[in-house]
């Protein structure tokens, strides 16, 4: 069910403009890994390119690998869109598809693409993934309202369990809890440990505590300046990163010195 | 200490009663001197337009007055600004309020089962229907739609989803081009366009479809494209993400996302086009007698039918003109009809939010 991932000097650019300078980093399997930095420093970018979300917006692209379990994303004869069924993504800010109940934006993914399932099939599908966002107790008796009409904490939630139905290898994570209050975010903080027995998990996040009890690794992001692109500082164990940073600008960062 | 807050100075303000009386001051005034002119002689027929823009304008103006002197300059100009918009509304309503009583106190005179029971066939003077313009009117509208709808979705979602650079740059400029066509232009185009395969002289109802498909599609290709833009990005990154294809995520997420205000556009056109007048008198022509098949022969449709029963006044002046307003009002009550429907399965169709 989980990947190995491995980036390889990869940098990426909108345009002329260079958005994120060679970045070479491996992230084990059945592992959470955080991404933290300053804002503009490519962390969201980045992590666009490891299921080529960025290729969505205008102009951007890519140079350098990125192999998942030894397989090149950026091969030629690679299609985008199983990349994307490998490789789920929850965003910044909850979108449920406003057209659709609840039970329908959990199969969204299945549905989308065709697959005929029984009702049987569907109905613990729709189960197994709101119970593995543990959303299920909450939701279970009002399974074909819109999924819209749920808190923001829960639309999140629901979107995380859109996101496990299809059963991807790695999960990305955009800053999921930034739209939330501190107790739905907690509840996706467990929900991310729980997740990380059957998936790779990356997490941009800015919150820094968030960093620090969700990760086993955490990569530190930093630009020079406006118009330079984004670096990959350092790379490390969450504890390491945490306590004994090796780069100055780490600590500067994590002690809340700039940024 | 005295602060603003703990010192208040009594508002002293005017009540809605007080409003009420002074409207009603104002029409009593406006509409009693309109009365005099009549009395007077000075005109012959009470002039309703004139007396209730006079009675806004002495309302708009009391209100000032008198909210000047009791409330203040910044009640007074709030009174002012809300008197100026509400009486700019009520001026755009009247011509519709007017046309529609014209039509329907008018119309009401043939609006009887024979009109919609028969055709005009052999039918000089009193009698006879516009059943074959209703048919007509409806068979060609339906077929513009049929051409135009498909047509003008595509080319939307061409605009908003795929195109970028050149060719979708050019595809808006054309559209915005074709929207300022004069209709009797699309007309000679269908007319010169089946002229070249069924020789000249061609009249069907079909061609008039077509005719009207050219006004139509860019009514439809604006508003659709409209309403895909206000689609947040944020539902087709979240359908890509799934590793749904492109297409899929268009035709699943982003059109029923907008169906509702795409439904709404379709009717913006469909009424657009469905009083057209001109186009339909050159490709499809006139018929008095029922015609069901688009694909030959002329065709009755009922602008073209109001059209020529005044034009074409009999002996009997009055059965004319009462069957050109009677149809006039089933356009109207088409539309209407069409409107409503229109309304209710946008309803039923949109996204249901809690908002």
């Amino acid at each position: 069910m989980s990947k190995r991932i491995e980036v390889r000097d990869l940098n990426v650019f909108y345009g002329s403009f260079q958005a994120v300078a060679d970045v070479s980093l491996t992230i084990e399997p059945k592992t959470v890994t955080a991404f933290i930095g300053p804002s503009g420093c490519g962390k969201s970018t980045f992590l666009r390119t490891l299921n080529r979300m960025h290729e969505v917006i205008p102009g951007a692209r890519v140079e350098g690998e990125v192999l998942i379990d030894g397989e090149n994303l950026y091969a030629p004869n690679t299609d985008p869109v199983e990349v994307r069924r490998q490789v789920g993504m929850v965003f910044q800010r909850p979108n449920p598809f406003p057209t659709m109940s609840i039970r329908d934006n959990v199969l969204a993914g299945v549905k989308l693409n065709n697959k005929k399932l029984s009702k049987s099939e569907s109905d613990e599908l729709v189960k197994r993934s709101l119970q593995g966002a543990n959303l299920w107790k909450e939701v279970k008796d009002r399974l074909d309202k819109p999924g819209s009409g749920l808190s923001g904490g829960q639309q999140q939630r629901l979107c995380i369990a859109r996101a496990i139905a299809v059963a991807p290898d790695v999960l990305l994570m955009d800053e999921p809890c930034s739209a939330l209050d501190p107790i739905s975010t907690l509840a996706i903080e467990d929900l991310i440990d729980e997740l990380k027995n059957d998936y790779t998990i990356v997490i941009v996040t800015h919150n820094m505590q968030q960093a620090s009890r969700v990760s086993d690794k955490t990569a530190f992001f930093n630009i020079d300046g406006t118009g330079l692109p984004g670096r990959l500082i350092e790379y490390g164990d969450t504890t390491t990163i945490f306590e004994r940073p090796t780069v100055q600008a780490t600590e500067d960062y994590i002690s809340g010195r700039f940024g | 200490m005295t602060t603003l807050l703990s010192t208040p100075t009594p508002a002293r303000k005017l009540s809605r009663g007080t409003m009420w009386s002074v409207l009603a001051l104002s029409v009593l005034l406006s509409f009693g001197f309109f009365s005099l002119l009549v009395l007077g002689g000075a005109s012959t027929d009470f002039n309703i337009v004139g007396a209730v823009l006079l009675a806004a304008i002495i309302y708009v103006a009391l209100s000032f007055v008198m909210s000047r002197i009791v409330e203040g300059r910044r009640k007074a100009t709030d009174r002012l600004a809300t008197g100026l918009v509400t009486s700019a509304f009520v001026v755009a309503l009247l011509p519709l309020i007017s046309l529609v009583y014209t039509a329907v106190s008018n119309g009401l005179n043939r609006f009887d089962g024979d009109f919609f029971n028969s055709s005009m066939r052999n039918v000089v003077g009193q009698g006879g229907g516009g059943l074959h313009a209703i048919i007509g009117t409806l068979e060609i509208t339906a077929a513009a739609t049929l051409i135009s709808v498909p047509i003008g979705i595509m080319t939307a979602v061409y605009l908003v989803e795929y195109g970028t650079g050149r060719l979708s740059r050019a595809i808006t400029v054309l559209v915005d081009v074709m929207t300022g066509i004069p209709s009797i232009v699309a007309g000679l185009f269908a007319f010169a366009l089946f002229a070249l395969f069924f020789g000249p002289g061609i009249r069907f109802g079909i061609g008039g479809a077509v005719a009207l498909s050219v006004l139509m599609i860019p009514v439809v290709v604006r508003s659709t494209e409209e309403m895909l833009k206000i689609v947040p990005n944020e539902l087709r990154e979240a359908s890509l993400a799934l590793g749904v294809p492109k297409w899929a995520t268009v035709v699943k997420v982003v059109l029923p996302t907008a169906i509702g205000g795409i439904i709404t556009g379709v009717m913006i056109a469909i009424s657009r086009i469905i009083g057209e007048t001109a186009p339909l008198l050159i490709i499809c022509g006139m018929s008095t007698s029922m015609n069901y098949n688009l694909f030959s022969d002329r065709m009755a449709t009922l602008p073209v039918f109001v059209y020529t029963q005044y034009s074409n006044q009999g002996t009997d002046t009055q059965a004319y003109l009462d069957r050109a307003w009677t149809g006039a009002l089933v356009l109207i009550l088409i539309v209407m009809v069409l409107n409503i429907l229109a309304r209710i399965l946008s309803k039923v169709l949109a996204p249901k939010g809690t908002r």
